[in-house]
């Protein structure tokens, strides 16, 4: 049994390191794309030059996301990556399909209000989130 | 798909944390193989195989 790995600095730990980078730049994203969004009402009275500034560095953080989020995919296991795969396919899936059907229902004027791109969000988002935890139970 | 993974885990006193860690994997990745709700990919089954010394069929039934 001792001759077994004891994972201090093996595979478990890189991929913690990988999932707190991964939340670093989430946050940092989220972070700078409310200074983009509620800065020229409360800090710089909509200066052009600034809020553009603003939205180009939330831009190049969203990028360092995407990278972050790549590499943390790249290092789960092949169960951890089947369960991402699932529920990204499902999110996209469901965000693509209801979010036209929402986007044609204002086109139409069925809905009395605008179908915003964050309530897309917020829907993919508790799509993945669903799937991800149906997958974990699933998987226990 | 049936497999012997668990009976030869505790065989040799090993935890699914130990035997996680030397394929790296996670522990519930170990778990799902062992209850057959998971298959592993043949990449995995080898290194599985190599790990306890046998052939993939005398651990993995199709």
């Amino acid at each position: 049994m001792n001759q077994l790995k004891t994972d201090s600095d093996g595979w478990q730990a890189k991929q913690k390191r990988n999932t707190a980078r991964l939340g670093y730049w989430t946050a940092a994203w989220v972070l700078t794309m409310a200074i983009a969004n509620f800065g020229p009402r409360f800090a710089w009275e909509s200066n052009e030059l600034i809020s553009a500034l603003a939205i180009l560095v939330n831009l190049g953080i969203g990028f360092g996301m995407i990278v972050a989020n790549k590499r943390h995919l790249k290092g789960l296991d092949e169960l951890q990556q089947k369960i991402q795969l699932e529920a990204m396919g499902l999110s996209l899936g469901v965000g693509l399909v209801v979010g036209l059907a929402y986007s044609n229902l204002d086109v139409v004027n069925l809905i009395s209000f605008d179908a915003e791109i964050s309530h897309l969000v917020i829907l993919m988002g508790l799509t993945y989130s669903f799937s991800v935890f149906a997958a974990q139970r699933r998987y226990r | 798909m049936k497999n012997r993974l668990k009976v030869l885990r505790a065989e040799r006193d090993w935890t699914q944390a130990q035997l996680a860690a030397e394929l790296e994997v996670s522990r519930q990745t170990i778990n799902a193989i062992e209850k057959g709700k998971f298959d592993p990919s043949l990449p995995l089954a080898f290194k599985v195989a190599r790990l306890f010394k046998m052939s993939i069929e005398d651990i993995f039934e199709g």
